[in-house]
This record gives C-alpha cells, sequence and structure tokens, in this order.
C-alpha cells in the first residue's frame, strides 16, 4: 500500500535532523496559523499564491531562495565546524549523515538558492525593463515558479521522511546506482531534480520569449539594457542546457528502478558517459548562474557612477561568446578521468579563452567607474567587492584550467575554495547587490543602508577570513569532502575557516536585520517618485511598486538608457501631454494553475520515491486534469477601465513632475 | 515580417547614417506562442539527441547478448514509418480544416492522425513486449538500455501527443474554433511534425544502420 515507505524511515535515533525538522515545522504551523487567524488566508491565496504577475512571481522566487539560503547555510556551518573540530577525532556528525550535508548543501544551494534567486531577479526586472506589461506566458510562469518549490520542499522533506543522498552534488555513479546507495537519498535528489528541472525550462522558455519577442516600441535589440541581454544569453543557456540534465538524471533513474545498464559497471555500461553528459550541462549551469549577476553589476556600476556602460557593445559580444564558448569546456571537470593529453589541451585551452570575455567585462566596469561621479550606496558595494573577489576566484579558475595543475588540485580543497570564490564572489553578491538595488522597485521604500553596508562589509570579510585558509588547505593537499583527517598541518587553517563562517553569519544576521529595521522604518524610507537612485533604463519610469499592468503607457524608446535619455530632454511620454489619452488595459486573470499542478506534482515526486505506484497514477491524473480545467476557462483576461488606469498613473506622474524638472534644469 | 527585418538590421545607429529600423513594439499572441513552442521544441530536440549519443556510445556493448542486426524486423519498421509519415500528412489536413474552421475535415484529420499514431504505438508495443518476452529486456545489455530508452522516449512522446490529440478534439467539439484554441491547435502540429523527425533520426540511426551491422 505505501511501498517502502514505513516508520523506520523517521530517523529516531538522529537527533539533529529531527530536531532541526521539528523546529521547521513549528516555524511552518506558526505561520500558517498566524496567516488563518489573522485572516491573511484570501488576500494570500487571491493575490500572491494565484498570481500571475511577473513581479509578484518574482518576489517568491527571491523569497524562497532566502529561505533555503538558510537551509543550505546552516549545512555549511555544521560542516566547518566538524572540520575544524574533527582532527583525530570522529567529530559531531557521523559519516552517513555528513556525507547527506554535504550533498545537500551543495543541492540547496545550486538549484535552490541561486537558480531561484537570479530567476526571480529577471522575472521581476527583465519586462519592466522591456517596457512591456508582462512575460510571454504567465501562468506557465507561475506554474514554474510552483514546480521549483516543489523540488525544494522535496529536499527538505528528506530531512525527516527518509534521508538525502549521501553522492555529493552531482551524484555520480556508479556510487549513485542501486547496488552502492539502496535508499531513498538519491532518489529524493533526483526526482526533487527532473521536477524543479521542468519548472526552470518552463522560466528559460518563457523569458528567451519575452527578451526576444515582447519589447516595447523603439527597444530594438542593441537598446536593450545589459540586464536583458545577460538575461537571454542565460535562458538560452537554460533551453540548451536543462535537458540535458532531465535526460541524464532519467538514465540514472532508470537504472535505478527498472535495471537498466547506462552507467553500471555490469553488461557494458559507461560510467564516463554520466560525466561527460553531466557536465555537458553542469558547466553551462554555471554561466546560467553568473550571466545575469554580470547583467545586475553592469546596471548598478553604470547607475551609481552616473554614466552610460562603458564599451556596451563589446559587453554585448562579451556576453553572447561567454554564452557560446560555455558549452566547449565541460571536460575540464574531469581532466585526470584518463581523456589523455591531446584532449586535455584542447579543453583546458578553452576553458583559458573563456577568461579572455570575462576580462573584457571587469575592465568595462572598471572603465564606467573611470571618471564617474561615483555613489557608494549598498548595491554598489556589493558590485565592487565583486570585481576584487571575482577576479581571485577568476584566476584561481586559469589555474585550474591548466591540466598540469589539476593534476595536483583535482578534487582538493583548493577546487572548492575556488568554485565558493566565483559562485559567492560573483553570483550571490550579484543577487546581493539585485535585491538591495531593486528592492524599492518591487515594494516601494528603500532598504536601511546602515545595516545593509554593515552586512556588506561582514560577508565581505567573512567570504575572504572562511576560504583563503581553504585555499591553503588545498595546497597542503587536503581533499574535499573530509569526515576527519589526522594531519596536523591542516588543522589551524580550517579553525580559522570556521571563524569566518561565524564572522560570514553575522553578515547573514546584519541583512536579516536590515529587512526587519526598512519594513519597520518604511514611511521614512518611502520611495514616492519610483526613481530612487537616479536610474537609467525603463523600470525606473514606472512607480514604485508598479502598477499591476506596469506601464500605463508602453514607452517609446529612442535610444541606449532609454529613462535616462527621457530625463535628460523631459521628453518622457506622458508627462509632455497634460491630460493623456488612457485606454482600457487588458491583463491575464489570475490562476490557481501553478498551485494545484504543483500540489499534484509534490504528490507524485513523494510516491515515485517511495514506489507507492498508485498515488503515482493519481498525482500524475491530477496534474493533467488541471490542465485540462485551465484550457477549458472561457475568460482568460479581465479589463483594467481607462479611469481607473488614469486614477493610478496620475498620483505617480504628479510625484515625479518635479524630479523630471529638476533633472531637466540640469 | 517587419520583426524579423528589425531583426537583422537593429542597431542604435552610432554613426548616424540614419539606417536604424525601428523596432515595432510587442508581438501578437499567436506569433509569440508558437515561438515559445518552438524553443521548447528545441529543448525537446536536445533531449532526444542525450538519448541518441547514449545509444551510440552504448550500441557496441552488447554483453554477449544479441545485436541489433539479430533482433529488428525491417518489416515492422517500415510499417511503423509509414504510418508516422502519414499521420503528419493528415495532422496537417487537420490544421488546415481548423485553419478554415470546417468541423467535419478536422475531426476526419484527428481522427486518422489518431488512428496512425495508435497503430504506431501498437506495433511498437508488440516489438518491445516479444523482446521482453525472448529475454532480451533492456536489463540484458547496455545496448538494450540505450535502445528501449531512445525508442521508447519516443513512443513516449507520441502516447503524449495521442492524449494531448484526443484533448484537443474534445476541446474544439466543446469550444469551438476560440483564437486560444487555434493556437493550442497549432502547438499541436509542431510537436506531431517535430516528433516525425524525431523518428526519421530514430529509424536512420537505430534500425537502418543497426541492420546493416
Amino acid at each position: 500500500m505505501l511501498g517502502k515507505l514505513d516508520w523506520s524511515a523517521i530517523p529516531f535515533d538522529q537527533p539533529i535532523p529531527l530536531v532541526a525538522g521539528a523546529v521547521v515545522l513549528v516555524a511552518i504551523l506558526g505561520v500558517l496559523t498566524w496567516v488563518v487567524v489573522k485572516g491573511h488566508l484570501p488576500y494570500l491565496w487571491s493575490e500572491w499564491i494565484t498570481s500571475v504577475d511577473h513581479k509578484r512571481i518574482g518576489v517568491m522566487y527571491i523569497l524562497l531562495a532566502s529561505v533555503m539560503l538558510l537551509r543550505g547555510g546552516s549545512d555549511a556551518i555544521m560542516m566547518r565546524i566538524q572540520q575544524a573540530v574533527a582532527y583525530q577525532s570522529q567529530g559531531y556528525l557521523p559519516p552517513e549523515h555528513y556525507n547527506q550535508i554535504f550533498s545537500a548543501h551543495g543541492t540547496i544551494m545550486i538549484f535552490f538558492v541561486a537558480m531561484p534567486f537570479v530567476i526571480g531577479l529577471m522575472n521581476l526586472i527583465v519586462p519592466l525593463q522591456l517596457g512591456v506589461r508582462d512575460v510571454a506566458f504567465p501562468t506557465l510562469n507561475s506554474v514554474g515558479f510552483w514546480l521549483t518549490a516543489t523540488g525544494a520542499l522535496l529536499v527538505n522533506l528528506s530531512l525527516v521522511v527518509g534521508e538525502f543522498a549521501r553522492t555529493g552534488w552531482l551524484a555520480f555513479p556508479p556510487l549513485s546506482e542501486l547496488s552502492y546507495s539502496p535508499g531513498v537519498g538519491v532518489d529524493y535528489y533526483a526526482w526533487s531534480l527532473q521536477i524543479s528541472g521542468v519548472g526552470t525550462l518552463v522560466a528559460g522558455i518563457n523569458l528567451v520569449t519575452t527578451v526576444l519577442k515582447l519589447r516595447t516600441k523603439g527597444m530594438n535589440y542593441l537598446r536593450m539594457p545589459m540586464f536583458c541581454w545577460t538575461t537571454l544569453a542565460s535562458n538560452l543557456l537554460i533551453v540548451a542546457a536543462f535537458p540535458i540534465l532531465t535526460a541524464t538524471l532519467a538514465m540514472l533513474l532508470l537504472d535505478r528502478y527498472l535495471g537498466f545498464h547506462f552507467f553500471t559497471n555490469e553488461a557494458g555500461g559507461n560510467v564516463m558517459m554520466f560525466m561527460n553528459l553531466i557536465w555537458a550541462w553542469g558547466h553551462p549551469e554555471v554561466y546560467i548562474l553568473v550571466l545575469p549577476a554580470f547583467g545586475i553589476f553592469s546596471e548598478v556600476v553604470s547607475t551609481f557612477s552616473g554614466k552610460g556602460l562603458f564599451g556596451y557593445r563589446s559587453m554585448v559580444l562579451a556576453t553572447m561568446a561567454i554564452c557560446v564558448i560555455s558549452f566547449m569546456v565541460w571536460l575540464h571537470h574531469f581532466f585526470t578521468m584518463g581523456a589523455g593529453p591531446d584532449v586535455n589541451a584542447i579543453f583546458g585551452i578553452a576553458s583559458m579563452i573563456i577568461a579572455v570575455p570575462t576580462g573584457v567585462k571587469i575592465y568595462n566596469w572598471l572603465f564606467t567607474m573611470y571618471g564617474g561621479r561615483i555613489r557608494f550606496a549598498t548595491p554598489m558595494l556589493w558590485a565592487v567587492g565583486f570585481m576584487v573577489t571575482f577576479i581571485v576566484g577568476g584566476l584561481t579558475g586559469v589555474l585550474l584550467a591548466v591540466p598540469p595543475a589539476d593534476f595536483m588540485l583535482h578534487n582538493s580543497m583548493f577546487l572548492v575554495a575556488h568554485f565558493h570564490n566565483v559562485i559567492i564572489g560573483g553570483v550571490l553578491f550579484g543577487a546581493f547587490a539585485g535585491f538591495e538595488y531593486w528592492f524599492p522597485k518591487a515594494f516601494g521604500f528603500r532598504l536601511d543602508e546602515r545595516w545593509g553596508k554593515l552586512a556588506f562589509w561582514f560577508t565581505f570579510l567573512g567570504f575572504f577570513i572562511t576560504f583563503i585558509p581553504l585555499y591553503i588547505a588545498g595546497m597542503l593537499g587536503m581533499t574535499r569532502r573530509m569526515q576527519h583527517y589526522d594531519v596536523a598541518a591542516w588543522r589551524p587553517w580550517m579553525i580559522v575557516a570556521a571563524i569566518g563562517m561565524a564572522v560570514l553569519t553575522i553578515g547573514v544576521i546584519c541583512q536579516i536585520v536590515q529587512l526587519v529595521v526598512s519594513i519597520r522604518n518604511r514611511e521614512a524610507l518611502r520611495d514616492r517618485t519610483g526613481d530612487p537612485w537616479d536610474g537609467r533604463s525603463l523600470e525606473w519610469a514606472t512607480s514604485s511598486p508598479p502598477p499591476v499592468f506596469n506601464f500605463a503607457f508602453n514607452p517609446d524608446v529612442r535610444g541606449e538608457d532609454a529613462y535616462w535619455d527621457m530625463k535628460v530632454h523631459a521628453q518622457q511620454q506622458s508627462l509632455e501631454r497634460d491630460r493623456p489619452e488612457y485606454q482600457d488595459i487588458e491583463m491575464p486573470r489570475n490562476s490557481p494553475t501553478g498551485f494545484v499542478c504543483a500540489f499534484f506534482a509534490t504528490i507524485m515526486g513523494f510516491a515515485l520515491i517511495w514506489h507507492i505506484w498508485w498515488m503515482v497514477i493519481l498525482g500524475g491524473l491530477g496534474a493533467f486534469a488541471t490542465f485540462v480545467v485551465f484550457a477549458w476557462r472561457d475568460h482568460d483576461e479581465y479589463v483594467i477601465p481607462a479611469e481607473e488606469v488614469a486614477a493610478i498613473d496620475r498620483v505617480n506622474l504628479e510625484e515625479r513632475r518635479g524630479l523630471i524638472s529638476m533633472a531637466g534644469a540640469v | 515580417m517587419a520583426m524579423t527585418a528589425t531583426a537583422g538590421h537593429a542597431h542604435a545607429d552610432p554613426h548616424h547614417i540614419g539606417l536604424v529600423i525601428e523596432h515595432p513594439g510587442p508581438a501578437s499572441k499567436r506569433i509569440v506562442t508558437a515561438y515559445g513552442f518552438w524553443v521548447f521544441l528545441l529543448s525537446d530536440i536536445v533531449m532526444f539527441s542525450c538519448f541518441f549519443a547514449a545509444y551510440a556510445v552504448l550500441s557496441g556493448q552488447t554483453a554477449g547478448g544479441p545485436k541489433g542486426s539479430e533482433l529488428f524486423e525491417q518489416r515492422n519498421v517500415a510499417i511503423e514509418t509509414v504510418c508516422l509519415l502519414l499521420s503528419s500528412f493528415t495532422c496537417g489536413m487537420a490544421s488546415i480544416a481548423a485553419d478554415v474552421r470546417n468541423r467535419f475535415w478536422f475531426y476526419l484529420g484527428m481522427a486518422v492522425t489518431c488512428l496512425l499514431g495508435l497503430i504506431f504505438l501498437a506495433i511498437e508495443f508488440r516489438e518491445f513486449a516479444d523482446l521482453v518476452a525472448r529475454g532480451y529486456g533492456p536489463s540484458r545489455s547496455a545496448f538494450l538500455t540505450a535502445f528501449f530508452s531512445l525508442v521508447g522516449c519516443h513512443g513516449l512522446h507520441v502516447s503524449a501527443g495521442v492524449l494531448w490529440l484526443l484533448t484537443m478534439m474534445a476541446q474544439v467539439f466543446a469550444k469551438g474554433f476560440r483564437a486560444d484554441v487555434l493556437r493550442r491547435m497549432m502547438c499541436f502540429a509542431l510537436f506531431w511534425h517535430a516528433l516525425d523527425i524525431v523518428w526519421v533520426g530514430v529509424f536512420s540511426v537505430v534500425y537502418l544502420l543497426g541492420s546493416a551491422a
């Protein structure tokens, strides 16, 4: 009846996951009770859960990523403490638990923190920057978000029901095959990623179509803000790379569920095929994450230097070059696995070449700052901090791209330090910069600068205190994923790293405090003009938060830095006319399709993990029925009458009039 | 179309030579939907290409079991291919019927497409069942693993297509040729034709090359 599921799935003998699970459960129940008792449920349901508004979906993505960041961060703290204390002893984490923690840490940080954070920011901002009212497929957008949430839910469920994979974040066979990992851990891993992978693919298709087909009048390709370009590149990579992940995990699952022989040691299976396939997805994935961050830095550096982006066209070219070359370097992840010197040389050179367009970008940002009137607001701090950090990470990457050096450093702590250096210093700093920069746009009030700067400095310093020791430990020969060790020389560095982790944690706490303080002081921090940073692109041309229809009139773009142009020439379309002729606006109706579909996907995923076949069929039928009901609805749009559009728009116009005349005077 | 003309020449005119073609604004819903579906189809083809690649890597790994030339029956594959290619034609007829709002020809075209798809699936299912019964299931060797996965992945797509086809017919029956229904029909037709193209690949790589060796 319940497949493999019974009471032994609950880890009663392990206090840590049980207590953590209980705390989370109490927290969730507490929030739910508060929501229901306070009567917020109808509002949440109609305005957020069923929303197909790209801005709200973007905010929900970022919320999911932030919560998961705390979960992944807790894993990181546990690992740093373990390695600080497990010198000539077993430490406090048993090996099978430690293995689950590093696997969950990687999986969560990549798939449920970095991915939803950047996809959330792209969702929130790209339609605004393109000057349009919505994304190409609003309801699918909601489906994509909720499927991502399903994946996150399943990963966290593994904490208390069953176990998570002990195979690392990419579940290499043959270790991940049934004979070596008979438990449900790898199944949790694979099904979570399959379900959230569908969500990511949907988001990718949606954003590619949005950028290519939904731009406002006059928004030619070479007038798009840099963030739109990097969004395009990143989502093209999603569309091209994520199906590889889906196929690869499908093969692994077929091996595990039906006794196939893709990657087994017996009957002619080929383990190296898994390496090639997974990294053919895995390396583009790195750029899927970092390209949007590059776009965010471009916007931030340009805005806070008060200058247009230096070398805009070379930036576009560099972005698209990275997009293409990122598919030609995957083999550098396994130089040591017998490809031979010729193949290694080619992939080593390709890996070094991809640093060139990245270098172009760094110089463009520096030259944008050169001669500019720089304001060091929090987003700019993250951007400058990124440039320093990312150069270190990039250079150690070029070092690892040299095959002989890689033979010495492969799978060492040096590698661990390198990819954290680029992912934290690149993607996470970018996500934080974007969060600080666009928060006023999303919510209508600024974040507290003092706490924001504290958060930056603690994170920045904490990062170096944590990861420089890992580079050194790697040079001293320490391999990654060690549950305990006996080498005295490594010990001091592990202790320093643990101290760094504490500093990083203070940074995260500052960020939470910043959010709380800002929400409390929101009236004082209110942004009435919709343009708090003196911005340059179209998202600043509408109010904060933008109305559901984004723009009363779709803007007419005449050059790069569209909004800056309007301000300088005081030619904002709506302002030229005293009484603009407002028109009715049609917007897509909200739909519970995404939520209901994800509900059935959760049931189906859980049932697949535990081999509860009747429930699999039930979930599948439910998901199909949801789509049929959606396809059958008669009204998919509603109309906002012209008077209402006018009323909403006039408020913002009045606030903005002063700003425009000021800019005009300059 | 104006859009593509823009794409070719789009630049910000930094030298003021006055050749900028202004982007005309957002595309129509029909174009956006079809474009998005094309992007999906490309991603689906990437997924198929992984299974093709796996088949290419593993096709020699028979682990002492049978090779392709000992298993494949060309007559069955020929019938399958004819069914699928014909179904693409009838699917095209149904699309045209939908465009001119002719219910009779639409239902007829879709019904024949469905029938041909089902015949294809039945033959494939019989081939699979026969192989498993003879002890040559996917667990026998890596070659058979790759064979069952690649051909089965296409078969699953056809099954999903048949389900979509029936839903499409029901929707036209219930809602008529609404704009959104017509957009979905267009996507379905793209999907069905794409599966045909993939089958040409499967036919060549698996059955033709396999029978020769």
